[in-house]
């Protein structure tokens, strides 16, 4: 029996595929979707979701959430804003802050890893925790006058193409997260953790130090797309990103990784991550209306959730009719 | 009463040419079974030889391809164990399904609860059942308890007590006894019999031929799928059944070992864990096995949990080689040279929806490596050659092991520690579900790691295994070392009397 008949239909492949098709359809039919300044916007505005989608996807395969991500970008621009403000220079902001973001995940690792408390509680109360010191910090204050230099760097692109200068740092981000969770031992426990954590402790996989790792990268990676946000938009205000996890984690589940933890493939969240940009993209260009958007998104999220188990369903039915039609030896 | 025989009374439960697969894998083929009652009729055969997917398919579980069930002559279909259990057929599967969140009384009575006026659920009444229920068990579990944390074999006390709680015509056990002790199957046994002498049928299912022998009237043999015989036990020998199961001559059973043990390897010093076991001390020496035996719940899974860093401990120390062993840390555990094959290998040992290459995998973490990376290839021909050396029977190394028999998910559990070539490896109920040619293999290999000088300890409720393998048997007595007794004075009567604490220490 050849091995590709008895390959499973799987979702990543199918979001990929689905990716594809829209993309072509949408050149083909929508008005101003192929002009350049469009791909550019399309690019610039999924960057934050694709970013924080690395880590979130290392997260959720580990069977653990982070809701507080998009409250954490925000405290980041808002104390860069803030210290911006005071007259520190941008090359101590900017360090201060990705440690502010280390310092957040670190929180919601230790309350996670330590108290063993559920983290989509844990990060739900860090998402107002965080969300309500950046308003502190910054109060209704927004800072725009950021070094031309930074801001040229997150709002520009590379040469006359459409790709954003920052899309660059980020396939590097990309490849370092494909192969710490497909190739490395550490990717291989995270695997292990989310499918069976007593498993992964019996097989001597240190579960609480994995995702302490986990929590603190995505704080790092939090903070990092804060900062890109304010300089991407030139502004820095206390209620930057907000929403941005709920993209962040549709993006992911629509990509097929499981829920439920131990299941999925990078390349299919970041299709995921890319699917919902530009699906978003069209539907704009195409005027639907914002609270359609929402319908659709959400539509989009139950149908994540479905799929993945409709395709396993449907590859196992296959693999059974291939079976009962094989010849008895 | 009355005895079945050729002419006698019609079977109450029959299975008429059945057949199923999964995918290429042809797990029963034209299967015939008759249960006549008031008989206990005993199914054998190798791991993945079919019998629990028989006993699925019979309950409604699988649904067959082929071939029907006939209850009292009369075809039936049975849509899932409800159906069953309201046509009087109690089955126990081979793994315990009880709900975590809900207690031992509720998972007993689940659905069918004892009710008071307006129909509510009669607590008091289901408690005073479940009481009485463990009570003629002879074991002593708390009806409150959640399921949750109940050790394997507590677990299958449930179930056995779930299967008892109605008065079922046709009783089916699927490896009730594997992670039983002597007295606990002697009380089973005693219920099972006066089971059968009211009139039920029961199907019993075990890898321990003593117990066939013991309780069984008639034998269904099943190879590969397929039917080799059914028979009366009268006259035949264990060696008969084993040529039947495995088609050959079986190597000896216990084949053990002279070796003259070394340096101390583990040492365990005044180890206490609160509640659990108190000031436990004791060394196993390269090359030496040692087992640690006593009752169901005396506290040798608990020792093996603490000693691997699984649970901490309040007291004591642990030492390997001499080196210190850091409270509650499997990790530095598993770098000094230990490794754990724990009793539950559905929750601790696998990750069941992992691959069979991959779960052998996940020990090796460390070493198939190549500059930081997985080392895939050297990861695979790891898996393979552990799988191959304990003839795991699989499809495919990339399968999940979801999909392979209770004992040779067991094989794997074994396989990947095996592979991480251990200095001291503890093995809970190692052969717990594993065949009669599997298991002389798993012994012979254990007797091999020790003469290459690991240091072996084995906990098992298996007592001929027990005083086949070990050099030194330790008897465990409520949560203390009740006994040390070397392998010249260890009988069933020295072991059990301690285990049951009628020896002075
Ligand atoms: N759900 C499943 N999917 C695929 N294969 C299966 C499935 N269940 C059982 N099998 C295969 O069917 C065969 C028979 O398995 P079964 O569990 O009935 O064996 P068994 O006789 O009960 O063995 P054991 O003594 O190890 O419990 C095995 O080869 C097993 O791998
Ligand atoms: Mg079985």
């Amino acid at each position: 029996m050849p091995d590709s008949l008895t390959r499973a239909v799987r979702w990543d492949t199918v979001v990929g595929a689905l990716l594809v098709v829209l993309l072509l359809l949408s050149f083909g039919t929508v008005d101003g979707f192929g002009n350049a300044l469009n791909l550019s916007f399309l690019l610039g505005n999924t960057l934050p979701i694709a970013l924080i989608a690395l880590p979130m996807t290392l997260l959720v395969v580990a069977g653990e959430i982070d809701l507080s991500v998009a409250s954490t970008a925000g405290l980041s621009g808002a104390v860069m804003g803030k210290l911006w403000n005071d007259g520190m220079a941008i090359e101590t902001i900017i360090p201060l802050c990705l440690l502010l973001g280390v310092v957040c995940g670190l929180v919601n690792g230790l309350l996670v890893t330590r108290l063993g408390l559920p983290s989509l509680a844990v990060t739900i109360g860090t998402l107002a925790a965080y969300r309500g010191i950046a308003q502190i910090v910054l109060g209704s204050n927004a800072v725009t006058d950021f070094p031309t230099q930074y801001l040229d760097f997150a709002a520009g692109r590379i040469g006359n193409s459409f790709v954003p200068q920052a899309f660059l740092p980020f396939l590097v981000l990309l490849a370092i997260a494909v192969v710490v969770l497909h190739a490395t031992p550490f990717g291989r426990s995270l695997f292990a953790i989310g499918a069976s954590e007593e498993a992964a402790r019996f097989a001597g996989i240190r579960v609480r130090w994995h995702k302490l790792i986990l929590f603190t990268m995505t704080g790092l990676m939090a903070s990092l797309t804060g900062i890109f946000w304010a300089l991407h938009y030139a502004s820095a205000r206390y209620d930057n990103a907000t929403g941005l996890e709920l993209s962040v984690v549709a993006a992911v589940l629509l990509g097929g990784i499981d829920f439920d933890g131990g299941k999925g493939t990078l390349g299919g969240a970041i299709a995921g991550v890319f699917l919902l940009g530009a699906l978003q993209n069209v539907m704009s260009l195409l005027n639907v209306s914002a609270q359609s958007q929402i319908v659709v998104t959400g539509v989009l999220l139950v149908v994540s959730v479905l799929g993945p188990r409709v395709a396993r369903q449907i590859s196992v039915a296959r693999a059974g009719r291939r079976a009962a039609s094989a010849p008895t030896s | 009463m009355t005895h079945p025989s050729d002419t006698g009374p019609a079977p109450v439960l029959a299975l008429e040419d059945i057949s199923k697969s999964f995918g290429a894998v042809r797990a029963l083929r034209d299967v015939s079974l008759e249960l006549f009652p008031g008989e206990v009729h005993a199914l054998a055969g190798e791991n993945g030889a079919g019998k629990s997917t028989l006993i699925k398919t019979l309950a409604g579980v699988h649904r067959p391809d082929a071939g029907r069930v006939l209850l009292d002559g009369a075809p039936v279909v049975f849509h899932g164990p409800g159906d069953a259990r309201d046509a009087g057929i109690a089955v126990i599967y081979q793994e315990p399904t009880l709900f975590p969140d809900l207690s031992i009384a509720e998972n007993i009575f689940m659905g069918r609860q004892p009710r008071r006026a307006l129909g509510r659920i009669d607590h008091k009444a289901t408690h005073t059942a479940t009481a009485a229920l463990m009570k003629r068990l002879g074991v002593d579990l708390d009806p409150e308890r959640p399921a949750r944390g109940l050790s394997i074999a507590d677990q299958q006390i449930v179930e056995i007590a779930k299967a008892l709680s109605f008065e079922a015509r046709v009783l089916i056990m699927d490896e009730p006894t594997a992670a039983l002790t002597g007295s606990e199957v002697a009380r089973l046994f005693g219920v099972v019999r006066t089971l059968r002498d009211q009139g039920s049928a029961v199907l019993f299912i075990s890898h321990r031929l003593e117990e066939i022998f013991e309780i069984c009237r008639r034998v269904t043999t099943l190879r590969d799928g397929a039917l080799i015989a059914s028979e009366p036990l009268d006259g035949m020998t264990e060696d008969d059944l084993v040529r039947r199961m495995v088609g050959r001559d079986l190597d000896e059973l216990y084949p053990k070992q002279d070796v003259e043990p070394g340096e101390v390897a583990l040492s365990v010093r005044r180890l206490t864990r609160e509640g659990v076991f108190t000031d436990v001390s004791f060394d196993v020496r390269r090359g030496e096995i040692v087992c640690l035996a006593g009752l169901v719940g005396a506290g040798r899974t608990e020792v093996a949990r603490a000693v691997f860093g699984i649970d901490r401990w309040d007291a004591g120390t642990v030492e390997v080689d001499g080196k210190g062993l850091t409270n509650g840390a499997p990790s530095t555990a598993m770098a000094a040279g230990l490794a754990l094959v724990p009793e539950d290998r559905r929750a601790q040992g696998l990750v069941m929806e992992m691959s069979i290459e991959r779960n052998i995998g996940l020990t090796g973490l460390r070493t198939t490596v190549k500059a930081g990376l997985m080392d895939r290839d050297a990861e695979r021909s790891r898996s393979l050659d552990w799988a191959v050396k304990l003839h795991v029977k699989y499809a495919r190394i990339a399968d999940t092991v979801s999909t392979l028999s209770g004992g040779n998910q067991q094989k794997v559990v074994l396989a990947k520690w095996l592979a991480t070539g251990p200095k001291v490896l503890i093995v809970d109920e190692p052969t717990r579900g594993i065949d009669v040619g599997t298991k002389a293999e798993v012994h012979r290999l254990l007797g091999e790691l020790a003469a290459e000088g690991v240091a072996v300890l084995m906990i098992s409720s298996d007592l001929p295994e027990v005083l086949g393998m070990a050099d030194r048997v330790l008897v465990m007595h409520e949560g203390r070392l009740a006994a040390e007794i070397p392998r010249a004075e260890a009988t069933e009567e020295t072991v059990m009397a301690a285990a049951t604490g009628r020896a002075a220490a």
